[in-house]
């Protein structure tokens, strides 16, 4: 049974009514509780728990230290392409807007990856629109070793492909797939993703399970909080979540919480997150889940990224550009979204030693990881 | 003395490397806890860019390094992994690490077995880190493992010696040292496991994830030490009732009617 088939037994109506009827008891009895229980994760989602923020955030802090210890593990986006066969109303990328489109030719990767490697930077996450005959299995199959050969940990966020094409691009070296749904909701979803492969809900539910079923070490979800009410879209990614952990043991999870920002032609929020909605969404996540991993990019502003520290968070990128060929000509304007934390990679670390973390730039072996 | 393989330990701690706050930190804390082995993760030594926050202070403080497989997900990467550590580091003691499933860590017996029959064969000093599984730690020790490490809990978990019952078959049945290695969360379950009979144990996360891993760590070597020092004075019989009370039906009376 796919997440899919579950999904759509699943009452939305249901969990919609349970969210915003929880009561301060069910809170109380969810941040005591044991990890991995739903029933638990929907309290701590709720309306009632923002009266729980400060305990939530103890426990959260405190089972993150345990887990994770003082380790934030850095790492840095590479656009290959900003080409887009879509149209999605919150992107930057969409195929209308009037953008200069490229995708790198592989002077120019090397080029962006010799502007990237001497921050200190061994994991790297590639990023494109998506466009499945220009930037597909073709284009990454050639890149991916061109990139290994100077990364250790190469994460691709890309357009969902078929479990085979999963599966070569894990023989050249692939470790980690990043794949939002962006919402849960179907209904949502399907108004804002107008055109494009993009509009297929159901192949983008089901990706993960190919991507596990490949043998890709870590997977990634997320939604794109604001597009519909993030309190039952993050519960319905942590139905995901349970789902995917229960039947693929093997694979490491980690999810994104990126809130809608502003971008060129883009929409406004439909559903406003603000930043204590952020910090709950955290807290319950870890105390849902203690192993998660969970990533924080460069669209928060830097004070907040600095807040947020310890309460969860183990991911973060740090100078962040979100164009193709950004690294090395910083002014090219093809952004997908705004940054709001424009610090380089070594004011971050700075910043974390000062707060007492220790930057981790090195967590992986490609020399031997894969090697059976 | 704690022998294993060719080498003597005074100190009874072993401890770890990562989960620190900085690297002065960790090696403050190394300093405490008077550990002679520490372990640190391959995965984690950048070892292409030659520079690295982990292992150029651990290398200075002059204690022996354990390097460890962690992050390998069968034999095969495992044996990679030691390979590799001795070639760059120069030393082949190797704590055996295989866990397949990254949530909970759990060491998978199979292939750390298989990996370690290997590893014995081509001349490592072979520490595995296993489940406390008697069956299992006695065939590791023929295939010339030089200590096992059984767990105490899940890793990072800090409840210690939930497996207690297993550990103690472990310690009464093993020819080579057994190191009580994961889940030990507070320096009394440390001197618990000595007090057992462990040989040592492994200490991280607690030392690490505490408020002041300084303290802590010396609070570890303290507490290794004493119970080292309980299980050689030896400890008196436990009772389940008081000896010598009379019991309401004697069951020997007839011998002496």
């Amino acid at each position: 049974m796919s997440f899919l088939d579950i999904l759509s037994g699943l009452s939305r109506e249901q969990l919609r009514m349970a969210l915003y009827s929880t009561s301060p008891a069910q809170v109380e009895a969810a941040i005591e509780g044991e990890q991995g229980n739903l029933s638990h994760l929907l309290a701590l989602l709720s309306p009632a728990a923002e009266e729980y923020l400060e305990p939530m955030a103890q426990r959260a802090a405190a089972l993150t230290r345990q887990r994770f210890g003082h380790n934030i593990g850095l790492y840095l986006p590479l656009y290959l392409s900003n080409l887009c066969a879509n149209e999605c109303d919150y992107c930057g990328f969409t195929m209308s807007n009037k953008l200069k489109r490229k995708v790198l030719s592989h002077d120019e990767l090397a080029a962006e990856m010799a502007v990237i490697k001497p921050q200190g930077f061994d994991s790297i996450l590639l990023v494109s629109g998506e466009h499945e005959t220009k930037v597909g299995i073709d284009y990454f199959a050639e890149v991916l070793p061109l990139v290994k050969a100077e990364f250790s940990h190469v994460a691709m966020e890309v357009q969902p492909l078929s479990r085979e094409h999963y599966e070569i691009l894990v023989e050249k070296g692939l470790d980690a797939v990043m794949l939002y749904q962006e919402t849960y909701d179907p209904e949502t979803y399907r108004k804002h993703h107008l055109r494009g492969n993009k509009q297929d809900y159901g192949y983008r539910l089901e990706s993960p399970e190919r991507i596990a079923q490949a043998g890709v070490d870590k997977i990634g979800l997320g939604v794109l909080l604001g597009l519909d009410d993030w309190r039952m879209d993050a519960l319905l990614m942590g139905y995901h979540l349970d789902y995917l952990e229960r039947r693929f043991w093997r694979s490491r999870y980690s999810i994104s919480l990126p809130r809608l920002r502003p971008c060129v032609g883009g929409i406004t929020p439909k559903v406003q997150l603000t930043d204590k909605g952020l910090v709950q969404l955290i807290c319950a996540f870890r105390l849902f889940n203690e192993q998660l991993e969970i990533s924080l990019s460069t669209r928060e502003t830097p004070s907040l990224r600095d807040d947020l520290l310890g309460l969860g968070i183990t991911q973060m990128s740090a100078g962040s550009r979100t164009e193709p060929g950004g690294y090395v000509n910083p002014a090219a304007q093809l952004d997908q979204f705004e940054i709001s934390d424009e610090r380089s990679a070594a004011e971050v670390a700075s910043v974390l030693r000062s707060r007492g973390f220790t930057p981790v730039w090195k967590d992986w072996e490609a020399g031997w990881i894969g090697a059976g | 003395m704690l022998t294993i393989g060719d080498s003597r330990f005074s100190s009874r701690l072993f401890t770890g490397t990562g989960k620190f706050a900085s690297s002065d930190q960790m090696l403050a804390a190394l300093a405490a806890s008077g550990s002679q082995l520490v372990t640190l993760a391959m995965k984690r030594l950048d070892l292409k860019a030659g520079f690295d926050d982990i292992l150029a202070p651990i290398r200075q403080s002059g204690v022996k390094l354990l390097p460890n497989t962690s992050g390998a997900r069968n034999a095969k990467e495992a044996i990679f992994a030691a390979e590799l550590a001795r070639e760059v580091l120069g030393t082949s003691w190797i704590k055996l690490e295989i866990h397949p499933d990254p949530k909970y860590l759990m060491p998978d017996p199979i292939e750390t077995f298989n990996a370690a029959k290997v590893l014995c064969e081509r001349g490592f000093t072979v520490l595995p880190y296993v489940h406390a599984d008697p069956v299992l730690c006695r065939n590791l020790e023929s295939v010339g493992c030089a200590a096992v490490m059984p767990l105490g809990s899940p890793i990072g978990s800090n409840r210690g010696l939930e497996t207690a019952a297993f550990l103690k078959i472990i310690i009464e049945q093993a020819k080579v040292p057994v190191v009580v290695d994961a889940g030990i969360g507070s320096p009394s379950q440390a001197m618990a496991a000595m007090e057992m009979g462990a040989s040592a144990v492994l200490v991280n996360t607690a030392i690490a994830a505490s408020r002041d891993p300084v303290k802590m760590a010396l609070c570890f070597a303290d507490a290794v030490a004493t119970g080292r020092k309980a299980y050689e004075a030896g400890l008196a019989q436990v009772h389940q009732r008081a000896i010598g009370t009379s019991p309401q039906q004697a069951l020997t009376a007839f011998l002496s009617e």
